[in-house]
């Protein structure tokens, strides 16, 4: 899908969430210069596009008590990696699983599957799970646990650095 | 913030429904708070009450859209290996960056991870080789190629 202006004007508009008054989509279209029912119309449009991957509430997890985020990597056979990859998203507790590039020889590992859990401990033994049950036990891995947060917020797209 | 630090802020019954049912799908209907206060048995007015706190107390990032990475403009993941004590310091440089949205410390010799979005792959690239300049350390571009899976949200079990 070929994103229009209109269409531009609407995300950036959203970029800072959508206000928490009774009529959010008419606030929302007068920032972009849209009417209510044409923003519903083109939000609904972006989600079936996959534009919007999802529209909704953006969750903290450390704040509901999942402190022990692991980034779990791994160097998976390029022949091997996407099916890997879409095995490991059906698991329960993996959020996000990417292929990213290998920068050798700093960095061997093409496959990231984020495990998120109440207990560093509890994380461990189920990516250790994870990776047996799928195979992947005698492949090189690592998991970075976050110990410090400087930043989260939502992405901007302008560009608004000078 | 260490992660330690970051405290577990209590939900009620309420808040535990507004964030299993709507992390995707919010109506799009001309009042959507109402509809899913009428979905959750509750009023409007509670609906917006208790995103308000959940705001407040840092639960809530916002109620939002979450874009698919390269279709709006373009982001990636980038590395550092950062000397201890020079990490605060790199932090609050990269953190500077208005393109910069997440920025954490991870254990890992390649120490210090954050995503950095823009309007454009040169944007990113330009942001990428100025944090490098300015710390006069090397920065490892990591963007996505391939996502798995649709994603939808966070799914917890409250404890």
């Amino acid at each position: 899908m070929e994103l229009t202006p209109a269409d531009r004007r609407l995300l950036d508009a959203l970029e800072g969430g959508l206000p928490l008054v009774s009529r959010p989509y008419a606030v929302l279209g007068e920032r972009a210069g849209l009417d209510e029912a044409e923003v519903t119309r083109r939000l609904a449009a972006l989600q079936a596009a996959g534009v919007v991957k999802r529209l909704g509430l953006v969750v903290r997890h450390h704040e509901i008590g999942y402190r022990a985020n692991a980034m779990t990597v791994m160097d998976v056979p390029d022949d091997q990696v996407d099916a890997v990859g879409e095995r490991l998203t059906r698991a329960a507790d993996v959020t996000l699983c990417y292929r990213r590039p290998r920068r050798l020889p700093d960095w061997p590992y093409n496959l990231f599957a984020m495990v998120h859990g109440r207990e560093r401990e509890a994380v461990l033994a189920r990516i250790d799970e994870l990776l047996a049950e799928h195979g992947l036990a005698d492949l090189p891995h690592a998991v970075l646990f976050s110990t410090r947060r400087f930043k989260q917020r939502g992405a901007r797209y302008r560009a608004e650095a000078a | 913030m260490t992660i330690a630090d970051i405290h577990e802020v209590p939900l009620d019954a309420i808040d535990r429904r507004l964030i299993e049912a709507y992390q995707r799908d919010l109506p799009l209907c001309p009042e959507p708070y109402a509809a899913m206060g009428e979905a959750l048995g509750v009023s409007e007015a509670v609906v917006l009450d208790r995103l308000h706190h959940l705001q407040e107390r840092g639960v809530l990032s916002r109620v939002g859209a979450v874009i698919a990475p390269h279709r709006a403009g373009w982001s990636t993941l980038a590395a550092m290996a950062v000397p201890e004590e020079r990490l605060d310091a790199v932090a609050t440089l990269v953190n500077a960056c208005p393109e910069v949205n997440h920025n954490y410390a991870r254990e890992h010799r390649l120490n210090l991870w954050f995503v950095v979005t823009a309007a454009s792959r040169e944007a990113v690239a330009d942001v990428l080789a100025d944090i490098a300049e300015r710390s006069g350390i090397g920065v490892l571009d990591l963007p996505l190629e391939r996502a798995y899976g649709i994603d939808l949200g966070f799914k917890p079990s409250w404890s």
